[in-house]
């Protein structure tokens, strides 16, 4: 007898295990878009163990990077009412989904006996939702560097202005000469004419 | 290839053998990836994310018996080495041994042990709540050592105290939290709770049993199927750069390559220390000298022992993780295999054992193994509760703990169908 068969078609309760607030955001918001309602986020591994005994999801889904999936492991084996829960890939039949989920850094682990349609929805989901993250956070990375580079590019037009009496096209066309020759970024090159400028300065 | 890691000191013999070149003269390019759960390594050794992996011993037994979440077959035809692990307790609980049982901090492991008891005793006379005692994964070497320890003092770890699970790098913080009362894990991590005064180190590996596998080069089952070539050349660049680790002239450039960032991350001075085995104890300063705390090559530490697979399932058997099935016994021993050991260094320089099993802490009068460049003495080797292990006998070894599961209940959980499955147990008191 399946989970399924014995509670009817009860919607499936989900517990989400992130510490970056963000990112559970994101994954809780993807999950009650494709209409699981009942979706628990545990932020502190803390009283992990006892926030899950209250719970008492169907569904865990743990990123990769989390230390705390060897926490659970030992959960799943000092009980004793569980007899062996089952981590999403035991099932290896739908192996590119599998792939998909460790690559996307997202793991699951799921009750015994649940309908694997049910279930591939939720992690479908979260490996979208981990991907999306990781977009999210790779553009903003991108922004930061943009953002700084200008800031140092334009100290150091100051400084050549400044000290070689230079017009801020002329700066910068300087810089830009300067980068090109030595094949280099231009802003690792405004990053040494500003460190070259502060060790002259004191 | 790419290897899994989890960045502790018992990884040096994969680091060496990338970095000194030991890979590249056998035309292979070790590629290392630093993970941060073991769980993640078990994953991704089977979806092929890893070729290879700096592995607990324990680890492809559960892999061969299906026990753990994601039991997909993989093996080891090489132990990373011995040593490393010690228990270290707050330095709080420490004191409450001291007091209890007037130590003066000269004692054995088991003489603490016993103390542990009697301080267990006290608290549970005064109502106090149990200890609570972390180990880094269920099925590892740190939680039978752990467990073998509490019960050669009389201490029963599943109705005594609580044992519970914290990574390798958060023990120290867990520790100064006291979200923990001790923890036992792989070296650098016991020496730095008690620099940072927080930990006295009670025990060692070597004072429960001095030569027990600790980690294992895990390799999957497909992998080595399709790659039996590469698998021999990597096992001679292993053990080429095992030998190179245990020569102490070697031990500051390794204390260094350990170092870095990108492995363990840690002080070389510290490594070096651990490495020559001299170990601070105590915040008080007190040291201990181990001779071969931490051992890559010698006393055919690399070799696969089948009679360290069976202890291992002595243990699983011993602590209710598996029932006791002579049926199981092929699939304990295809977890270790001490067969592509030999064939890829025959004819080597390394003395390699002509048999694949001994009784295991057979006492102060070694048994001889005999090898392939004549005898092989191994040192005198004890259990701390001197009993050796017939690697003949798991059920009569296991029934001789005064201290172990109760079989019925551990035959019942097996037996349980998955109507009775719950994802999470619900809280038993």
């Amino acid at each position: 007898m399946t989970k399924d068969t014995q509670t009817g078609q009860r919607p499936l309760r989900v517990a989400i295990l992130e510490e970056d607030s963000l990112k559970a955001a994101v994954l809780l918001d993807g999950l009650r878009e494709a209409g699981i309602a009942d979706v628990e986020v545990i932020d502190t591994m803390t009283h992990m163990l006892r926030r899950l005994s209250t719970i008492d999801p169907d569904v865990i889904i743990i990123g990769l990077e989390n230390p705390s999936r060897d926490v659970l492991e030992q959960m799943f084996q000092v009980s004793k009412l569980v007899s062996r829960p089952v981590a999403m890939f035991v099932d290896q039949s739908d192996e590119s989904m599998i792939q998909a989920a460790v690559e996307a850094g997202v793991s699951a682990y799921v009750v015994d006996g649940l309908r694997k349609e049910r279930v591939k929805a939720i992690v479908d989901m979260a490996i979208s939702r981990f991907k999306a993250f990781d977009r999210l956070q790779r553009e903003l990375a991108a922004a930061r560097n943009e953002l700084a580079s200008r800031k140092i590019i334009e100290r150091a037009k100051g400084i050549l202005m400044r000290t070689r009496q230079l017009s801020e096209a002329e700066a910068y066309a300087l810089l830009r000469q300067t980068a090109m020759n030595e094949k280099r970024k231009l802003a690792e090159i405004a990053q040494s004419v500003v460190t070259a400028a502060s060790l002259l300065e004191k | 290839m790419r290897a899994g890691f989890i960045p502790l000191l018992d990884m040096a013999v994969l680091v060496a053998t990338e970095e000194q070149g030991f890979a590249r003269r056998e035309g292979i390019r070790l590629q290392l990836v630093k993970d941060v759960s073991w769980s993640n390594i078990r994953d991704r050794l089977a979806f092929r994310q890893f070729d290879v992996a700096h592995m607990l011993s324990p680890m492809p037994v559960a892999s061969q018996l299906g026990i753990g979440s994601n039991p997909y077959a993989c093996f080891t035809p090489f132990s990373l080495g011995r040593g490393g692990n010690s228990m270290t307790l707050s330095l709080d609980l420490y004191r409450e041994m001291q007091a209890a049982a007037g130590l003066d901090g000269t004692e054995d492991a088991l003489a603490n042990a016993l103390a542990l008891k009697a301080v267990i005793e006290r608290r549970r006379r005064s109502g106090r709540k149990p200890l609570v005692f972390a180990m880094t994964y269920p099925f590892s070497s740190h939680n039978y050592e752990f467990r073998f320890w509490l019960a050669a003092g009389g201490i029963d770890p599943d109705v005594d105290v609580m044992m519970t699970v914290v990574p390798p790098p958060l023990t120290v913080d867990a520790i100064a939290a006291r979200a923990i009362d001790g923890f036992c894990v792989n070296a650098p991590w016991n020496m730095i709770a008690v620099e940072k005064g927080v930990g006295r180190i009670v025990a060692t590996k070597a004072d429960i049993w001095p030569s027990a596998p600790e980690k294992v080069l895990g390799v999957s089952t497909d992998w080595a199927d399709k790659n039996p070539e590469t698998l021999s050349r990597l096992i001679v660049a292993l053990d080429a750069a095992a030998r190179w680790c245990d020569d102490p002239d070697n031990h500051g450039c390794l204390a260094h390559m350990l170092g870095d960032p990108a492995y363990v991350g840690v002080s070389p001075d510290m490594i070096l220390r651990l490495l020559k085995g001299e170990i601070t104890v105590d915040p008080g300063g007190r040291t201990r000298s181990t001779r071969n705390y931490l051992m890559f090559h010698g006393q055919a530490a690399n070799f696969p022992w089948l009679s360290q697979a069976r202890w291992i399932y002595s243990q699983m058997v011993r602590w209710g993780q598996a029932a006791y099935d002579e049926a199981c016994l092929p699939r304990v021993e295809a977890a270790y295999r001490p067969d592509i050991y030999r064939s890829a260094l025959a004819g080597s320089a390394t003395a390699v054992p002509a048999v694949d099993s001994k009784v295991e802490g057979a006492g102060s009068t070694p048994t001889v193994v005999p090898a392939t460049d004549g005898d092989l003495i191994p040192d005198p080797d004890v259990f701390i509760d001197r009993r050796a292990f017939d690697p003949s006998d798991i059920p009569g070894y296991v029934s001789g703990f005064a201290i172990r599961a109760n079989e019925s209940v551990t035959a019942a959980k097996y037996a349980t169908g998955p109507e009775n499955r719950r994802l999470v147990p619900k809280q038993s008191t």
